[in-house]
């Protein structure tokens, strides 16, 4: 038995437009190295030059966010279903508003008091 | 108390209710088991944004940022825009929000039946698009004042502040809080404040999963995270599809007679997960879970009848948290 993997839209030019493949490894980042050994460069836009998950990329085990399973080193089992994501918030709508008016001045403000109070904690 | 001196004043103070049958068997002589919605949508305007709204307009306007008569321009796919239409009408403010085509009509509704003004921004896959709305609206109207519900600490500190205590003094022996992840607001500040109170309790979040559509980036690095996201104050982070939040909404309602919106059932579908493992572990439990809203802006869907892939049809591509 294999590892089930969701591949999004933006990352299926790696896959040769497949939306799931199938892989093996005792982790996630066993698991990674295996795909890019039949899909070169997908790891890379997965993983940072140090190491570690893409700020803008979720990946879940069955459902669950491995950033809370121990990252690169989470455990898979085979049958399991990996899910990857690009990060949004609060909806598609969420993150290109938001972060288009991110620019704003007035948006910028709240992020200027967002960033003092965690400071003052 | 149940006597108020305006609408404002009556924000908060939402019910705990136990589920009994939703909530599993334990085996004889097991620790209980047991399943706490957080009724949210009694609060003014029928949801949880009502207490982040208040925040971010109080606290606007002790800074200052806002003043009689300002306009607020804020982007929102619902429930925050309905909240603070409601707030800035009894307030003195004028809204503009910007919102995306694919929500549902009664979310358009009422935000138009409190004076709010709707500026729509294409709907998913034009992602692109809805930046460049964003941008120009804000660079036409450098005096609008921008709450910003993704970096505003008061957004968390609402929850900090309310729903944190109300949970705890309602439920003390509370082992698990259970809630969405958008602007990451009610995680953040009721999380926070749990940590703070009680040992070992879990933060878990659920987030919704929605269809292929809705994730209109072209590539990763349009991706977004919160500012006011801190990974720190989470135990657990699931992601819900489509299709168990619709189960468990239906399974809300049909069970335990509670009407609510899709969310909330993203939200049931994690708090489940976690009562399981506890069984399963022979671990005491208290799990209490946000009711984010009721069912009835997302009627129109078509989602609450037929089969489970007919609902699922009829939310593809629709932003239902």
């Amino acid at each position: 038995m294999a590892i089930e993997v969701r591949i999004p839209t933006i990352l299926r030019s790696y896959t040769g437009g497949a939306k799931v493949v199938e892989g093996s490894g005792d982790t996630l980042g066993d698991l990674l190295a295996d795909l890019d050994s039949r899909h070169g460069g997908l790891r890379a836009r997965l993983v940072t030059d140090a190491g570690a998950l893409h700020r803008f990329v979720n990946v879940y085990v069955n459902d669950e966010d491995v950033r809370f399973l121990g990252a690169l080193d989470a455990k898979l089992n085979d049958g399991d279903s990996v899910t990857i994501l690009p990060a949004v918030a609060g909806g598609a709508f969420g993150f290109a508003a938001a972060a288009a008016i991110a620019q704003h001045s007035a948006a910028a403000a709240a992020i200027a008091g967002h960033r003092a109070a965690v400071a003052a904690r | 108390m149940a006597r108020y001196d305006s609408l404002l004043d009556a924000c908060g103070g939402t019910p705990l209710v136990g589920l009994p049958r939703l909530s599993p068997t334990v085996p004889d002589g097991a620790p209980p088991v047991r399943l706490w919605a957080k009724l949210e949508d009694r609060n003014p305007t029928g949801s949880i944004k009502d207490r982040a709204a208040l925040f971010m307009v109080r606290s606007a306007e002790e800074s200052g940022r806002l003043r009689p008569g300002d306009t607020i321009l804020e982007p929102t796919s619902g429930n925050t825009g309905i909240s603070l239409a409601m707030v800035a009408k009894l307030r003195g403010y004028r809204l503009v929000c910007v919102m995306p085509e694919n929500v549902s009509t009664e979310r358009v509704q009422l935000l138009r039946m409190y004076g709010a003004e709707i500026i729509f921004s294409p709907a998913a896959g034009g992602s692109n698009q809805a930046v460049a709305t964003a941008k120009q609206i804000a660079a036409e109207h450098p005096d609008w004042v921008m709450l910003y519900q993704y970096g505003n600490e008061a957004n968390a500190r609402a929850h900090y502040e309310t729903t944190g205590p109300e949970l705890l003094h309602d439920l003390p022996t509370i082992t698990h809080f259970v809630a969405g992840l958008g602007t990451t607001g009610t995680l953040m500040g009721t999380g926070r404040y749990l940590r703070e109170k009680v040992d070992g309790i879990q933060v878990v979040a659920a987030e919704p999963r929605y269809g292929e559509l809705v994730y209109g980036l072209r590539n990763i690095d349009e991706g977004y995270v919160p500012e006011l996201y801190d990974a720190s104050v989470l135990s657990r982070r699931f992601s819900v599809g489509t299709r168990d939040a619709v189960l468990r909404t239906r399974q809300l309602v049909e069970v335990e007679g509670i009407f609510a919106g899709f969310s909330t059932g993203a939200i049931l579908h994690a708090a489940l997960a976690v009562a399981h493992e506890a069984v399963r572990d022979g671990r005491r439990a208290d799990v209490a879970f946000v009711v984010a809203d009721g069912g009835w802006k997302y009627l129109s869907t078509g989602a609450y009848g037929g089969t489970l892939a007919d609902a699922e049809d009829a939310l593809e591509g629709q932003l239902w948290a």
